[in-house]
């Protein structure tokens, strides 16, 4: 077993929002989505209930492929709550389709965390509400190290 | 057209004893010392403030036992000097007292310190808090730039040596550290080692601004506002803190350099430009904040700040001193806001000039900042001897 892993037990769970339902819904399912604006084609990773570029209400869900890049990390070696086993590593990740999202890195060791690995999503349930995305070395795409 | 704050003065600061712990008091209580502190230091009576900025101003309104005065309680630090310095500009008060404080705040220590940690559903899960994410943005920095753990360690062990320096620090007479003090500190969140952080602490702090006229007939010498400036790119710790968060919309500016378009704007109002600046009291939550924000305000071009700082430029005596009283490293961090309004308190004592061993000779304009990356949000503030 790798270092870093997911982590659901006893965590703080989130609370979802007037715009997220459809989010969790996905997570439940197992698909990664993020909005789109049906008129401008503006992406937005967070939930929002208009186009943050055109202002248009109800921007459309879409599911992502699941596969992106890491984009910044860190390390956590003194846990936020006692939930967490360290090390983790909350990371930033560029979704193939270009927007941003925050999660973990799982599946790896510390070390072998670089920029621009390839990552795939990978979803652990907290509870019957809440699944939570996490990104793991994307399998079949030769991982560059530094 | 006249500068905007010309008729206005800061007359009086204070802050009271900051310590790891202080029994007895909340944050309302040393506050509240803070802010009769403020007053005596301007030798203004507390029946003459007609204005009350900062977290805790409704309640001092009644604790002052003021009658009816203007509160704002929403803005903190450098926004509430701005805010104050605008309602004495504007007229619409004379005397505004701006005060903080925070005690018996951090109490479970199997957590982070409770103003750290994200509850926004999507980072709630994923044990993220303030180290955390100013890690994520300096380790943009370091892919980008090649910005160096010794060169964050530079910034700590500057910063750490300043509190050391002074007297009032909670961590007074804790040094010196080398640079290699700070990287043999354990890891808190991958590049930030636990000297990297902020400490934690208890502590209030407190300023009264009134106008220029009355501030020169004061027992000490009144301290002007030369410009400022704040800028946000949206919540802070709720959204993905990504380096290029605007700029990947066509914004330019992107949020890794948030507070740039803050500093221009400041540096314009008061006519001057970052060769004018004497002493910075840059905001330090974390090492690397140093480098960005030395960036940021014009101080050196992009992804020259590790260098800058490696080169001693931010010590004592060198080109751009920053932090003179150890900052949140060393001085104090008592958690919502006291820290911040303690940067512009300290840009006032050395513009005063009785800093003992950590003056800044000659100082007569200040820079002082608030914020940071990992918060999305940066404000500047200039300092000046001399009337705008």
């Amino acid at each position: 077993m790798t270092a870093l892993r997911p982590q659901v037990d006893g965590i703080p769970v989130p609370r979802p929002s007037l715009a997220s339902v459809a989010y969790w819904e996905g997570c439940r399912r197992g698909e990664l989505r993020y909005q789109r604006c049906a008129a401008c084609e503006a992406l937005q990773t967070n939930p929002v209930t208009r186009c943050w570029r055109c202002h248009r209400p109800d921007p459309e869900w879409v599911t992502a492929t699941g596969r992106g890049t890491l984009y910044s990390w860190t390390v956590v070696w003194r846990p936020q709550h006692p939930a967490f086993e360290v090390p983790y590593a909350p990371a930033v990740v560029e979704l193939d389709e270009g927007p941003r999202v925050l999660a973990a890195v799982v599946g790896c060791e510390p070390d072998e965390l670089a920029e621009k690995m390839a990552l795939e999503v990978t979803f652990h349930r907290v509870d019957d509400e809440i699944t939570l995305p996490f990104f793991r070395p994307a399998e079949g795409v030769p991982n560059s190290r530094p | 057209m006249p500068h905007p704050f010309t008729g206005v003065a800061i007359a009086g600061v204070h802050n009271t004893v900051q310590a790891r712990r202080l029994p007895g008091h909340d944050s309302r209580s040393i506050a509240l010392e803070a802010a009769l502190g403020a007053l005596a230091d301007a030798g203004v009576p507390a029946s003459d403030v007609d204005g009350v900025v900062g977290e805790f101003a409704a309640d001092q309104v009644l604790a002052l036992g003021l009658g009816s005065a203007v509160r704002r309680p929403t803005a903190l630090g450098i926004p509430a000097v701005l805010d104050a310095a605008a309602l004495v500009a504007t007229g619409q008060c004379e005397v505004v007292l701006v005060a903080a404080g925070g005690a018996g705040l951090y109490t479970d220590r199997s957590q982070t310190a409770p103003w750290t940690r994200p509850t926004n559903e999507l980072v709630v899960g994923y044990g993220l808090f303030t180290a955390a994410e100013f890690a994520l943005m300096a380790r943009r920095h370091m892919v980008r730039h090649g910005t160096t753990p010794v060169q964050l360690a530079t910034v700590a062990a500057t910063i750490r040596n300043n509190g050391s320096a002074h007297p009032g620090a909670v961590y007074a007479g804790r040094g010196p550290f080398a640079p290699d003090d700070i990287l043999a500190s354990r890891m808190v969140a991958d590049p930030f080692h636990l000297l990297d952080c902020s400490m934690t602490s208890e502590g209030g702090c407190a300023m009264v601004l009134t106008t220029a006229e009355r501030a020169a007939d004061g027992p000490t010498r009144p301290v002007h506002l030369l410009g400022g400036g704040s800028e946000a790119f949206g919540p802070a710790y709720t959204i993905a803190p990504s380096w290029d968060l605007g700029a990947d919309r066509g914004e330019g500016t992107p949020a890794g350099y948030v507070g740039r378009g803050a500093a221009r704007r400041a540096f314009a109002m008061a006519g001057l430009g970052p060769t004018d600046v004497d002493v910075l009291e840059l905001y330090d939550p974390f090492s690397f904040e140093i480098i960005r924000q030395l960036e940021a305000f014009g101080f050196c071009d992009d992804g020259d700040g590790g260098p800058l700082v490696e080169s001693g430029a931010i010590a004592p005596g060198g080109r751009h001193p920053v932090t003179t009283d150890g900052g949140t490293m060393s001085y104090s961090h008592a958690g919502i806001s006291a820290q911040q309004l303690q940067r512009v308190i300290r840009g006032v004592e050395q513009l005063r000039g009785g800093c003992a061993g950590t003056q800044v000779a000659g100082a007569e304009v200040a820079l002082c900042s608030n914020g940071g990356a990992g918060a999305l949000f940066t404000d500047v503030l200039l300092l000046g001897r001399e009337r705008p």
